[in-house]
């Protein structure tokens, strides 16, 4: 019999951040090569971060992203500390704690009801899913809502926050002006909790891989900002070995880099990383309710993302609450910080998972170099095999069919293709 | 979470939310009305900046009675032309969505999703106001900044 060469290709990806287009060549029973194009033109940030001053990376960084702006800032003003070493109070900590939780329930909220939850229950869009479901998208809405709540409150605006600042921020709330925010996450916290049981009961593809997970270790909680990053394969580095560890490639089907382990392996990172590295360090809620939700210690099924996202969701409402109510004013809103020549790192957890920063300054305060490593890069590489061995276990399938689960496979990712051009189509080429 | 107003009834100002981007040239017209609007309105109008998100449209207009859009369009017609329009009665709330990205969720497909949600104000209109350049930067094309101080005066007419 002729072996048959089939292309499979989506030309612009559905449900993702940003714009992007996969490639598949199939020679036979074999897939030979799968390739997530980006062809979101570059953005050069890093370029033209040179010869700024340090105050202002947090704010040009935030907008390399409207859906996680918390995180550019928060790994910029973390590694512009570092350079200049300065230490942040623990209640400026702790504020910068909270307004990462509104980015991941917003984040989150979006991802898990508008673009990841119609492929499950089988609707193109979370608009067509609306009209069966109008009750779980305004949960969703909801949901998405709160968290944007938590952004324009401590950042000024729900999209860019301006309340950020190399130090701490420009003002710092009083205990009585956050206790609406309160009511607002008790309401959030009850609805993420039935999330996590509504995605627990989807149907999933039976998928798994060995992934080397790779994200912050928290010690006093599930980590957003730290120094401490471990993989699944024992290794632990700061964040200043990240820059060495973990390496960018230029491939000619993208405009975003692709980034790898020092040693050629794909990493993943994200709620799974997260969540197989931290899971002792949840809420005890979120612990049980994805205890309740059938997940492992470990899930290595990226289509069981989902009910991780949603368990993280959770986590978020909880430690936002625990956050308010533990909240003192500090005397101040920002420690000063006087410029130097100097190196720093930052790394935090973006809802995508670990987004690093690196900034050289000059005496004067000025970026000499700056490197940013987003979420999405760290996981492009990870995507591609996931596709090339979840598809040719599937090749008898239609090609609809083949291109909506290929598609779904890329979505597990909650890829922002935005962030990453420095992203979908798919084609499918059959030999 | 259902808003109070809605609970306790629409609210019988009405509102006007003008949508765009100050730094996307004639995009900006729906800013401008509504800036326009506030200063001279006086509390017979509700007027919102609206920076386009479809998502938080919906909660916008949540508890209004009447909803008055107003946004700069592109249906190739002279530059400056001022487009109304009843949404509910223009057969605008069907059809499958547009959108492919969150980042896209214009203000048509946040229309359909509030009909499918049943979340729509009860009476939607809509002033379109073609632009000419959607460049990067500020400023208004001269006939797209007079069709918007236009669409200032019909609405301030047409409230008591």
């Amino acid at each position: 019999m002729k072996r048959r060469r089939r292309t499979i290709t989506v030309e612009t990806l559905a449900r993702v951040e940003g714009e992007g287009a996969l490639r598949l060549t199939v020679d036979g029973n074999r897939v030979t090569e799968a390739q997530l194009k980006i062809f979101e033109p570059p953005r050069f940030f890093e370029a033209f971060l040179r010869g700024r001053h340090f105050t202002e990376a947090p704010d040009i960084t935030a907008r390399i992203c409207g859906i996680c702006p918390v995180a550019y800032q928060m790994s910029a003003v973390t590694a512009m500390e570092q350079a200049l070493d300065i230490m942040v109070e623990p209640q400026i900590a702790a504020l910068r704690r909270l307004l990462y939780c509104g980015e991941w329930i917003e984040s989150h909220a979006l991802h898990v009801f508008m673009l990841h939850a119609p492929d499950f229950l089988g609707y193109e869009s979370g608009l067509a899913m609306a009209a069966d479901y109008p009750h779980v998208v305004e949960r969703g809405l909801q949901l998405k809502k709160v968290g944007n709540a938590v952004l324009e409150f401590l950042g000024g605006r729900a999209v860019h926050p301006i309340n950020v600042r190399v130090g701490g921020f420009f003002r710092v709330p009083t205990r009585a002006e956050l206790e609406p925010l309160e009511e607002q996450l008790k309401w959030a916290r009850e609805a993420a909790r039935e999330t996590v049981r509504w995605t627990a009961a989807f149907p999933f593809p039976s998928f798994e891989r060995n992934y080397e997970f790779v994200a912050l270790r928290g010690f006093d909680g599930y980590p957003f900002i730290g120094d401490r990053i471990l993989s699944s394969a024992g290794v632990e580095m700061r964040s200043s070995d990240c820059g060495e560890a973990i390496v960018e490639e230029q491939l000619p089907h993208s405009t975003a880099l692709h980034a790898r382990l020092r040693d050629g392996r794909a990493c993943m990172v994200g709620p799974l990383a997260r969540y197989a590295l931290n899971a002792d360090q949840l809420s005890a809620v979120a612990r049980e309710e994805a205890e309740a939700a059938g997940l492992e210690q470990v899930c290595r099924n990226p289509f069981q993302s989902i009910v991780v996202r949603s368990v993280e969701m959770l986590h978020a409402c909880e430690e936002a609450l625990r956050l308010i109510a533990a909240y003192e004013r500090p005397d101040r809103p920002a420690v000063d910080a006087s410029p130097r020549a100097g190196t720093g790192h930052g790394c935090t957890e973006a809802p995508r998972g670990l987004l690093y920063h690196r900034y050289v300054l000059d005496e004067q305060g000025l970026i000499v170099d700056a490197r940013i490593v987003p979420p999405t890069c760290q996981n492009l590489a990870t995507i591609e095999e996931d596709l090339r061995s979840y598809a040719e276990a599937r090749l008898t399938l239609s090609k609809a069919q083949l291109t909506w689960q290929c598609e779904q496979a890329i979505r597990n990712y909650d890829p922002c293709i935005s962030c990453a051009t420095h992203f979908l189509r798919l084609e499918i080429d059959r030999r | 979470m259902i808003d109070d107003r809605t609970r306790a009834g629409r609210d019988a100002t009405p509102l006007v939310i003008g949508i765009g981007n100050d730094f996307r040239q004639d995009d900006g017209a729906g800013l401008v009305v509504a800036r326009q609007l506030r200063s001279r309105a006086r509390g017979r109008l509700r007027v919102i900046e609206h920076g386009g998100d479809g998502t938080s449209l919906l909660d916008a207009w949540n508890g209004a009675g009447l909803v008055v859009l107003v946004d700069a369009v592109r249906s190739g017609s002279a530059p400056g032309t001022i487009h109304y329009l009843d949404v509910r009665a223009a057969g605008l709330l069907s059809g499958p969505a547009s959108w492919t990205s969150s980042h896209a969720l214009g203000v048509a497909d946040a229309v359909k999703l509030a009909a499918r949600m049943h979340c729509l104000p009860p009476a939607l209109l809509m002033y379109g106001i073609e632009g000419r350049r959607f460049g990067l930067g500020p400023g208004l094309s001269p006939e797209v900044k007079a069709a918007a101080e236009a669409v200032v005066e019909r609405l301030l007419q047409s409230v008591p």
